[in-house]
């Protein structure tokens, strides 16, 4: 089990002084951020792709994930998520497979298809191909890493004749791929069909609407004969704010919960910790609704939280993480004893 | 045993538009019973669920009660719509009840459609604004509309209207086989197909 943090990188107002940080502090805080989460013992950093603000994730997630990868020793590097349906997939098996060498293979990525409506055209494709999109590109990058002289044709790209994508995936392994999904059955269908990762973002959404997809996504990775339903590989986003006192988390989350890009001025922080993985409390509660994730998902492989959103400031993101790695360590004593999953030649060791 | 679902968006309590929803779903259940059909009348009323409406627009999903009265109208065998008139449409609670029912819950679902008003002059509402709605959500919308403006409470002419339109819900209801209810990740799921046909273009 692996447990990191993931961040969409958004340059949001401090509610609670009004401040809001250049682009230029919010990339480089983004770095510390990423550099704490190895020195407070998680396993994994996820950085999200986005081409519009207010946004200061990188359009192109390997620059990001390179010079990290320079700075730390054994986190391993991920996105959240890297965008299949608008970037080339050539340029996908290229940058990636690159950034495998600089970082010795410490990193995998996860696509997903995105959701800002003018991305699309901005990148000359249409939103209501986007499933299609996904399917067509993903299938070039998994031959693309797997195979040289490659020729292809296909609807969305132009044609490829003995083509060899450099560099080549390290050790010949191409890069681990996690496919991210929200409600589309068709990318757990297709995550499934290779045998890679599923993730359900999960944290805006009750937990009935991720059982569905990991259940459908367990189910055909057996039919498809890659191993167990239950060995799957399954990971889950969860959003924590913490204190050491639960009634203190609340009060210090709540002014940035109220003004929320994604939920607020809906519901109360009550009401939405109710109905989603929202955990707003001590480390003690974190870690008893995060072992409760289990309980409709299934043993899984990996739990990304959301901790640098809606303007909280360094500060107390460092502090938060601080927090989490105490959270962690309690939650690897919960780990399901490893199972001996069937190796396939691409899997990085999970 | 079919199943009414009956949405009414009025505000007040006595409201008149839940009077005429009333009147609309005691003549179905009537017609209905006439033709031997046992039928279930479920309303759903919209000022209870107000914030929870305004909830879903901004995070996108249903809770609660909420969540508990999309699905009796997606499942339903039939629809009885009643808004009151609010600045020449229906009114906000209405369309937002609409606008986060998930899609394809009424395809092929047969609605009656109705609405209230302080003045007659409304009355076109239920052709410009209620049924092009409905069939935008493709759904079969009764040919009769009913609308009800405070005089109507009054005359004798209002339950013939009544009974008109309960009496085409009622058919349509009647004849209409249904097996099952899919929501909309089952649809997605039946459409998808085998997924070498999908590799494939």
């Amino acid at each position: 089990m692996e447990y990191g943090i993931f961040t969409v990188g958004d340059v949001t107002t401090d509610p609670t002084t009004g401040r809001t940080p250049t682009e230029h502090e919010r990339i480089k805080n983004t770095v510390a951020i990423a550099m704490k989460a190895e020195e407070v013992g998680l396993d994994v950093f996820a950085t999200g792709e986005h081409h519009n603000p207010p946004f200061a994730a990188p359009a192109s997630p390997p620059v990001l994930l390179a010079h990290i990868a320079a700075k730390t020793d054994r986190i391993k590097l991920s996105t959240s998520t890297t965008l299949i349906t608008t970037n080339d997939p050539v340029r996908i098996a290229e940058d990636y497979a690159y950034l495998q060498h600089l970082a010795d293979g410490r990193m995998d990525l996860m696509l997903g298809r995105g959701n800002t409506g003018p991305v699309y055209p901005w990148f000359g494709r249409d939103i209501r191909e986007g499933i299609a999109l996904a399917i067509e590109n993903y299938a070039l990058l998994h031959r693309l890493w797997r195979e040289e002289n490659v020729d292809w044709q296909g609807k969305f790209r132009t044609p490829l004749q003995g083509f060899t994508s450099t560099p080549r995936p390290l050790d010949g392994t191409p890069p681990f791929v996690w496919h991210g999904s929200i409600r589309s059955p068709e990318i757990a269908e297709q995550a499934a069909y290779y045998g890679d990762g599923f993730f359900s973002n999960h944290i805006f959404w009750p937990a009935e609407h991720t059982a569905r997809m990991v259940d459908l996504y367990r189910s055909r990775f057996e039919h498809y004969g890659h191993g167990r339903a239950e060995d799957a590989i399954v990971g889950l986003g969860g959003q924590v704010y913490m204190a050491k006192n639960s009634q203190d988390a609340i009060r210090e989350f709540r002014p940035y919960f109220d003004v929320a890009p994604v939920y607020g001025h809906g519901p109360s922080l009550e009401e939405y910790m109710a109905t989603t993985p929202l955990t707003v409390g001590s480390p003690a509660e974190v870690v008893e609704k995060t072992l409760g994730f289990k309980e409709y998902a299934g043993n899984y492989q990996r739990q990304l939280f959301l901790v640098d959103h809606s303007g909280l400031p360094l500060d107390t993101v460092l502090h938060q993480l601080d927090l989490l790695g105490e959270v962690v360590a309690e939650l690897r004593t919960h780990d399901a004893p490893v199972v001996e999953l069937a190796e396939t030649s691409e899997r990085s060791s999970l | 045993m079919k199943t009414i679902a009956v949405v009414t968006a009025g505000l007040s309590d006595p409201s008149s538009t839940r009077l005429l929803a009333d009147l609309l779903s005691d003549a179905t259940a009537t017609a209905l019973a006439q033709r031997g059909q046992e039928v279930r009348i479920e309303v759903v009323e919209l000022r209870p669920l107000a914030h929870a409406l305004t909830d879903h627009l901004l995070t996108g999903f249903a809770k609660g009660d909420l969540a508990a009265a999309l699905k009796v109208v997606a499942e339903a065998d039939g629809v009885i719509a009643v808004t009151p008139v609010f600045s020449a449409s229906y009114s906000g609670l209405f369309k937002t009840f609409f606008d986060v029912l998930e899609n394809g819950a009424l395809d092929g679902t047969p609605v009656l459609v109705a609405a209230t008003a302080g003045t007659p002059r409304h009355s076109l509402v239920l052709e410009h604004a209620l049924r092009p709605l409905f069939s935008y959500l493709h759904a079969v919308v009764v040919p009769t509309a009913v609308f009800a403006a405070s005089e109507d409470f009054g005359s004798t002419s209002l339950q013939g209207r009544v009974q008109r339109a309960a009496g085409e819900l009622a058919a349509l209801v009647f004849a209409r086989a249904r097996a099952g209810h899919l929501d909309q990740f089952d649809r997605d799921l039946a459409a998808m197909g085998d997924f070498e046909d999908l590799l494939n273009g």
